[in-house]
């Protein structure tokens, strides 16, 4: 595998097949479909084979030559004059355990969203390739280690989503694309702020000796490399860390997204068509955790330790005011979009606890919150596709109609609730398992099992109101599912039911980074290790 | 001696010479060929192109010219050419080659083709005024450009006379232009009544002395700003700007909005500098002479300016008044680069002029092109553009993109840069507020591609299929953006190697 850029292939692949469909004509629709079919299908090979090479060994996380698949060189270089340092930005890519759940996460909905796109009636053209464009910028995230590419990839995605959101999406949808638009520039500028601040506050010595700035996110991490003076900096006693922190929080927390910063989310994923949602649901909000796990946690140590309960108590809320609100829901969507809120609350509440165990649970919940999230968003589409209504009180009995559909809804409901068998038990587990252990944060933990309790109340009378009872006489027609539903809903389903009877095959992968990871934040930017040099 | 000085000193305006001199053939060509004029415009680019290679054959030129008889020795004259100068000499001439680019498929301008050569005599006109407010380093000089500048885009702002709106903007900025213009030269005597020179740089030494009455100069010095402040239409000397900018033919307003900003800027950074800087240190930190708090008025002027630009434009259906609004509010982006007064501010106020020609250009391109078919710039004429003109949609996307200051294109990386500057310079607060403004600029942006793209096309929705000629000027604008969003190595560079202001 040596030499053959594979990150920069699964990344920028979308980008080409997007320039193919730049020259293909409004009118071949098939050839259109079949193209972004063909890039996506690659994009899993492509996954795939990253896999097969994966190291599971290797640590990555703060230790460059640990990473995997690293493809390493000087993109900007700007020599320097008297008063004015070098610039220097790497293209820096490179998987850890961190990162490859979410790579083969992103390959995987990517192309599920595509079969889900066959559906879309006008403007074909502009949908695959704005739908390539966000694909791009959402596994350059992923696989980025320089913080201003990283940022680059961050922002691509906005306009695609925006635009996918408001031109193929429902009554609300200008409303909706424009708020989402908004919220997430709005995060996006503090993270750009603390990029820079970063920047100013830590070198990195290049192969000659010299020292200069950096946005390389591992040399960020090295409390030796930060300057006695810079704003962000822990030698600096004035320094702005635990502000900068909030900051970079806030940036990424909108994206979660975490209580009180949530509000975009139900509009967005109402108004989005149903492949969008999919996308929005399976992999857009991981994005936003992956950030605080790979940006906010090994740069600012010490802040985190200190922060780590108020971390758990936005998990906590997440979690318990996700479920009461999707408890009220009368439209399906909207229940599925809080259900989402709710269980991302999981995922911070497992972070927060710093353990291994928890930052596990937490980052095996992202995977699984994409895969379940996704088939529930599909789930949806099914129904909206035939009945143009999504009102959980317009149905009924749909289960003698639909008996395959209600057969994957209740898979899909049931690891949702996290029945033990099905992935998302596995990590909500892992996380309750590990929160506890810390003393700290127990009580909200404790609490927070209340949302289990809630999550399958939702849930369970859903399925009811939708599925048992007496056949609402509007809907005898209905035909059961297709072939194309069939193609979605199947490995999504054998995905959460393998991970659900055989977990290790996902935390193998992630442990020890992981590992690194939890004992980096315990052992680094201490007093000790701070004023140790 | 003397006549040695002066030959140099010709060597050193030899671009402005050049002009000078195509102006007069420029005129000429007019007369003799009155009957036909469609060679005019090609002697008028030519004529231009002939004047920008003469600047950058100067790029490592530097001196001053026009030393008086008594001070040759030392060193300060009337203009001084550097790099700096040279920098935006460039950025003029770049964004006049393409006005007149766009004054050829210009709808309104092709109406009054008989007036054309007096259109172009007056753009060499405005030219020449730029050009010396780059170089100049004497007050009257600095007043005697503002004024021919001034006097040349009064004229221009009313030119086509097609709507009454030409004339009111032609009116309107001919009174603001002249109250302030008063103003600045009371400010000017006044200076000169304290120090007895109107060259900067003999100001400069003279009140680093102790006999300087401090509130008479600062009172001054904020006379001349208003003069500045007027030219780069900065609040609260803003409000010409949107009725001058919706008003007057749309080739005037984006030269206007990009070059005559340009020239404004020079001039501001060019006087701040020369006569009140009085080291600078190995960081790059501007050491100011202790005059008058330069710092606080500077930073409440551009917050004052990007917001008041940024919360009107919100408001706008008129798009060449929302493009003034927005270009009010780049002024105050720019500004930030002067008030942290460092190297580093300038160079990113350097780098941010290339880029804002270039998606500023593109947008009031974009719209005219659409003006020529639709002859509306109401935004609810855009309705569904998008759908039936691809490419102009697509283009216009990206400029307005570039404008809010997203990558991966070039508008982010002049904002970048701009925030670095304060983020070294520790101004953390002013960035926030100016990143949220870019935030508030997102809207009215977004708003237009709203409207192109969100509402569907009808049958009524015109089809825009710009010429040859119009395509190739489009591309010529998107293709940079999106290459130096990317890889914007060049421009840093060459920014980095026009910061050479003499004097220091």
């Amino acid at each position: 595998m040596m030499g053959f850029p594979i990150l920069t292939f699964i990344t920028f692949l979308p980008v080409l097949g997007m320039i193919l469909i730049l020259f293909l004509k409004k009118e071949q629709t098939n050839t259109i479909k079949y193209t972004t079919l063909i890039i996506t299908a690659l994009q899993v090979v492509l996954a795939i084979i990253l896999l097969a090479n994966y190291n599971y060994s290797a640590a990555g996380v703060y230790e460059e030559k640990s990473f995997q698949f690293i493809e390493k060189f000087r993109w900007i270089e700007i020599s320097g004059i008297s008063w004015l340092g070098t610039v220097k930005i790497d293209y820096f890519l490179g998987v850890d355990g961190l990162s490859m759940p979410m790579v083969l996460l992103t390959a995987l909905i990517s192309f599920i969203a595509t079969i889900s796109s066959w559906n879309i009636n006008h403007s074909l053209k502009g949908y695959f390739a704005l739908f390539l464009l966000l694909d791009t910028g959402m596994m350059g995230v992923f696989v980025a280690l320089d913080f201003f590419l990283f940022y680059i990839f961050w922002e691509l995605m906005l306009l695609p989503m925006y635009f996918l959101i408001g031109i193929w999406g429902g009554p609300r949808k200008e409303y909706a694309a424009i708020k989402f638009f908004i919220y997430t520039l709005f995060g996006s500028i503090f993270i750009l702020l603390v990029m820079i601040g970063l920047y100013f506050s830590a070198t990195e010595t290049l192969a000659d000796g010299t020292k200069v700035f950096t946005f390389n996110i591992l040399q960020l991490m090295n409390s030796s490399n930060y300057t006695s003076d810079g704003l962000l900096s822990p030698l600096n006693p004035n320094n702005l860390r635990f502000i900068a922190y909030l900051a970079l929080f806030v940036g990424f927390a909108i994206k979660i997204p975490m209580f009180p910063f949530h509000t975009w989310l139900p509009d967005a994923h109402v108004e989005a068509p149903t492949p969008i949602s999919v996308i929005l649901a399976g992999v857009l909000l991981k994005m936003g955790t992956y950030g605080i796990l790979r940006i906010s946690y090994p740069i600012f140590p010490d802040i985190t330790r200190d922060l780590m309960w108020w971390i758990a108590l936005f998990g906590m809320i997440n979690i318990i005011y996700g479920a009461f609100v999707a408890l009220a829901q009368k439209d399906f969507k909207k229940l599925i979009a809080y259900s989402s809120v709710s269980h991302m609350g999981y995922v911070l509440l497992g972070m927060a606890s710093l353990t291994t165990a928890g930052v596990n649970g937490a980052i095996f919940q992202m995977f699984n919150h994409g895969t379940i999230t996704a088939m529930l968003f599909l789930i949806v589409g099914v129904v909206y596709d035939r009945t143009h209504t999504r009102g959980i009180d317009d149905f009924g009995g749909l289960a003698t109609q639909m008996p395959a559909y209600t057969g994957f809804v209740t898979v899909a409901f049931f690891a949702a609730i996290g029945l033990p068998g099905m992935s998302g038990f596995i990590s909500e587990a892992l996380v309750f398992v590990g929160a506890f252990g810390v003393e700290s944060i127990r009580i909200l933990t404790i609490l927070s099992t209340l949302g289990i309790l809630l999550g399958a109340g939702y849930m369970l009378w859903t399925l009811q109101r939708i599925f048992f009872g007496p056949l609402n006489g509007k809907w005898s027609s209905l035909k059961d599912l297709e072939f194309r539903e069939y193609a979605m809903l199947i490995p999504l389903s054998i995905i959460i039911i393998f991970l659900g009877v055989y977990p290790s095959a996902m935390l193998d992968i992630m442990n020890t980074s992981v590992n690194s990871l939890v004992n980096f934040l315990h052992t680094n930017f201490t007093a000790t290790t701070i004023s140790g040099f | 001696m003397e006549l040695n000085n002066l030959y140099q000193s010709l060597n050193l305006i030899l671009p402005e010479i050049v002009l000078s001199i195509s102006l007069v053939v420029l005129v000429l060509a007019d007369l003799i060929f009155h009957k036909d004029k469609r060679l005019i415009p090609y002697i008028a680019g030519i004529g231009i192109a002939i004047t920008g290679a003469f600047v950058i054959n100067q790029f490592n030129v530097s001196g001053f010219g026009f030393q008086s008889s008594t001070q040759t020795m030392r060193n300060y004259g009337l203009i001084a050419v550097d790099s700096f100068g040279v920098f935006f000499k460039l950025i003029v001439i770049a964004s006049s080659i393409l006005i007149v680019f766009f004054s050829s498929s210009s709808g309104e301008i092709n109406k009054i083709k008989g007036r054309i050569g007096e259109y172009y005599a007056l753009i060499y006109g405005m030219i020449l005024g730029m050009f010396f407010m780059i170089i100049a380093t004497d007050l009257i000089l600095i007043y005697l450009s503002l004024e021919l500048l001034s006097l040349s885009s009064y004229v221009l702002a009313g030119f086509t006379k097609l709507r009454d709106r030409n004339s009111e903007a032609s009116l309107k900025y001919l009174l603001y232009g002249a109250v302030s213009s008063g103003i600045m030269l009371f400010g000017i005597s006044i200076i000169y009544g304290i120090t007895g020179s109107t060259n900067l740089y003999i100001i400069n030494s003279l009140i680093q002395g102790p006999h300087i009455n401090l509130f008479t100069l600062s009172f001054s010095v904020i006379l001349i700003l208003v003069g500045i402040g007027y030219k780069i239409s900065s609040a609260p000397f803003h409000f010409w700007t949107p009725d001058v900018y919706e008003g007057a033919p749309i080739t005037i307003t984006a030269f206007l909005s990009v070059a005559s900003k340009a020239a404004g800027f020079a001039l501001l950074i060019r006087f701040v500098k020369t006569t009140f800087v009085s080291y600078i240190d190995a960081e790059g930190v501007w050491a100011l002479i202790n005059v008058f708090d330069w710092q606080s008025i500077l930073i409440a002027i551009s917050i004052l300016t990007m917001t008041l630009g940024n919360f009107s434009a919100l408001w706008q259906n008129n798009l060449k008044r929302m493009l003034a609004y927005s270009s009010i509010a780049h002024a105050g982006y720019i500004l930030l680069g002067l008030v942290v007064f460092t190297n580093q501010g300038l160079l990113a106020i350097l780098i941010y002029f290339v880029f804002y020609l270039l998606m500023n250009l593109g947008a009031f391109l974009v719209v005219m092109l659409i003006a020529n078919k639709t002859n509306s710039e109401e935004i609810d004429d855009y309705d569904g553009l998008g759908y039936t003109s691809p490419l102009i949609g697509v283009s216009f996307a990206i400029f307005l993109i570039s404008l809010t200051g997203l990558p991966p294109t070039a508008g982010f990386i002049g904002k970048l840069y701009l925030f670095i500057a304060l983020v070294d310079a520790k101004m953390i607060v002013v960035a926030v507020i100016a990143l949220l403004n870019s935030v508030v600029s997102l809207y009215y942006y977004v708003r237009v591609l709203k409207h192109m793209y969100l509402t569907k096309a009808t049958d009524y929705t015109p089809q825009i299929i710009p010429s040859f000629g119009n395509k190739i000027l489009l591309l010529i604008l998107v293709i940079p953006i999106l290459v130096f969003g990317i890889y914007f190595e060049p421009i840093i560079n060459l920014a980095k190697n026009s910061l050479v202001i003499l004097g220091l």
